[in-house]
């Protein structure tokens, strides 16, 4: 067994766990028992009702977002060569979000519960025809994070002006809470219109795992290794806005995820950005799982939203990390 | 092997490079000249990176026209500065020139593996191979850089300044390595700074200025001390020390 694959079992096994762990915590106290029971079909209808129709989607859900930005964080800090950055760097994130207030502000979002993750989707789409026009040309990622700049500044400045002409009060708070992130009350529909988003967006990121590698030396240096650097480029900002789009029109914004989890695996891998790719994924998707699990067994009125929670439990761990490894990126 | 003609390269305004042409082929090449003369950019023109115009053909083929795998096996490229972002070990580091060699999926091979084990076994960082690349020292690291572009095994070997910031010891290992492996049947082509090495391991030097090829042949040709004075703008004493060639510059004209 190589370490690379004893690290990806491992953590594939605790993404596992804690997605488990969550179909077992919810206000609906069924207890391991009962949950594990319904799941398995040999339940009792009413647990085999909260199982199957909220707590499995909403545990997929938080897998399989948790993997695409964990994934996207990781291909983005290779791709950049910057231990900063993250999926909301080249602002789809914030078009996705838009669009998902846009959704919410013009009353569509309670038309069907479709109506807001297709409008995210159509904004991370959207944030990526000013990304390619403003960045194809220049062979070096700066321009691309320029324009990622200005283009998640726009549509924050977008998402303000919503809140600011918001018709009432409580559509406002509606957006806001919208834009902090949650699992609560997702279906099967959203997993399904999550699953190919991020499928087609790992698949894509895991294909430029060599390009990120030969990026190491350079952009010089990756080219002259036969790298076709326009290609990868095109490549992972397709993957990322179909991906992080897909996953931010279900889930809201859920910050954090993306920066952290590489930096967290980093030490357990070789350091290449390519071998960071699958334990990111697999990291992103047990931090979720474990984040959401969380935020139900708060015992509040009101549950804390996922993207708090993730900021919460991630800074910690970062700074914690930061201190331990300064050196290491 | 590489064939210049009338290469010249346009970047911004400027060009920078100006109608250069030479058949180079075999030997360590050394390409000589002022700060801001083309030198880089010519070696990048010629490894592909930037286009130019004129006509730059490896064994008669275009380096325009390559597939860039294909190119990557032909031209190991070794850039300017140490750039390596992030803290891979040796091993892997010197693994990234198999690239151009691995098919899309594919995992390195027997071949692979051996070519990794003469680059390290030529540069002697074998005891280094499991070192992460950023505890190297600058010489550790620029050795650990070369062997990255000896992995490639390619026959025509382009070094950008590869002796910037080594001291005398390293300057000359490098220098050794590259000889030898001109000495294999590569063709080396390497940016320099220092006339002295230059004028002592080179088979034979360009001189560029302003983007022009002014002088082209053995070092003892090319290094005159009025040439000096003209392209460098300095007076160079230009002796022999141990029947070695020896140029210093003396004074700013």
């Amino acid at each position: 067994m190589t370490k690379s694959f004893r690290i990806n079992l491992t953590l594939a096994l605790i993404a596992l766990l804690w997605a488990g762990v969550s179909l077992g915590i919810g206000p609906a106290h069924l207890g391991w028992g009962r949950a594990f029971a319904a799941l398995l079909g040999q339940g009792d209808p009413i647990a085999t009702t909260i199982v199957w129709q909220l707590r499995l989607p909403r545990a997929m859900l938080a897998l399989l977002i948790g993997a695409m930005l964990g994934a996207a964080g990781a291909a983005l800090q290779g791709y950049l060569r910057n231990p900063l950055a993250d999926p909301g760097v080249l602002g789809v994130s914030s078009t996705a979000a838009l669009g998902g207030v846009l959704a919410l502000y013009y009353g569509f979002a309670a038309l069907s519960p479709l109506t807001l993750p297709i409008f995210a989707i159509v904004g991370a789409l959207a944030g990526l025809i000013p990304l390619l026009l403003l960045a194809a040309r220049s062979e070096g990622p700066l321009a691309l994070v320029l324009a990622g700049v200005a283009i998640a500044t726009a549509a924050g400045a977008g998402i303000s002006l919503a809140l600011n002409f918001a018709p009432n009060p409580f559509a406002a708070v509606e957006i806001m809470t919208w834009l902090m992130g949650s699992l609560a009350d997702r279906s099967f529909l959203h997993v399904w219109l999550a699953l190919p988003c991020v499928a087609v967006g790992l698949g894509l990121t895991l294909l430029e795992g060599r390009a990120l590698d030969a990026l190491t030396l350079g952009e010089d240096g990756a080219t002259a290794l036969g790298i076709d650097l326009k290609r990868t480029r095109l490549i992972l900002l397709v993957a990322t806005a179909i991906g992080v789009g897909g996953a931010v029109a279900v889930s809201g914004a859920i910050g954090f995820v993306g920066l952290v989890v590489p930096h967290l695996v980093r030490p357990f891998t070789d350091r290449r950005p390519s071998s960071l790719l699958i334990p990111s994924a697999l990291g992103g998707a047990a931090l979720l799982a474990a984040a959401d699990a969380l935020v139900r067994s708060v015992p509040t009125l009101e549950e804390p939203r996922l993207g708090v929670v993730t900021a919460l439990i991630g800074v910690p761990i970062f700074l914690h990390q930061l201190v331990r490894a300064r050196r290491q990126w | 092997m590489v064939r210049l003609d009338a290469v010249s390269v346009t970047l911004g305004a400027g060009r920078v490079v100006d109608g250069v042409s030479a058949d180079l082929s075999g030997g360590v090449i050394g390409l000589i000249g002022p700060n801001g003369a083309g030198k880089s950019t010519l070696v990048r023109a010629i490894a592909g990176l930037i286009p130019a115009e004129g006509a730059i053909l490896i064994n008669a083929e275009p380096v325009a026209t390559m597939a860039l795998r294909d190119r990557g096996r032909r031209i190991a490229y070794l850039p300017q500065g140490q750039t390596v972002h992030w803290p891979l070990t040796v091993e892997r580091l010197v693994a990234l020139g198999r690239l151009p060699h691995l098919a899309p999926f594919a995992r390195p091979g027997e071949a692979d593996a051996n070519a990794i084990e003469r680059a390290l076994e030529r540069t002697d960082l074998q005891l280094l191979r499991d070192r992460p690349v950023d505890e190297l020292s600058g010489g550790e690291r620029a050795r650990v850089l070369l062997a990255r572009a000896l992995a490639v095994e390619a026959p025509l070997l382009l070094a950008d300044e590869p002796l910037a910031a080594l001291d005398p010891a390293h300057q000359i290992e490098v220098m050794a390595l590259l000889r030898a492996e001109a000495a294999r049947g590569a063709t080396v082509i390497a940016v320099l700074h220092d006339l002295t090495l230059a004028a002592r391991w080179c088979d034979r030097l360009l001189l560029i200025d302003h983007g022009r090829l002014v002088a082209d042949g053995k070092p003892g040709e090319v290094l005159t001390a009025d040439r000096i004075g003209a392209v460098y703008g300095v007076s160079a004493f230009i002796g022999e020390a141990q029947g070695e060639p020896l140029i210093v510059p003396l004074t700013q004209h």
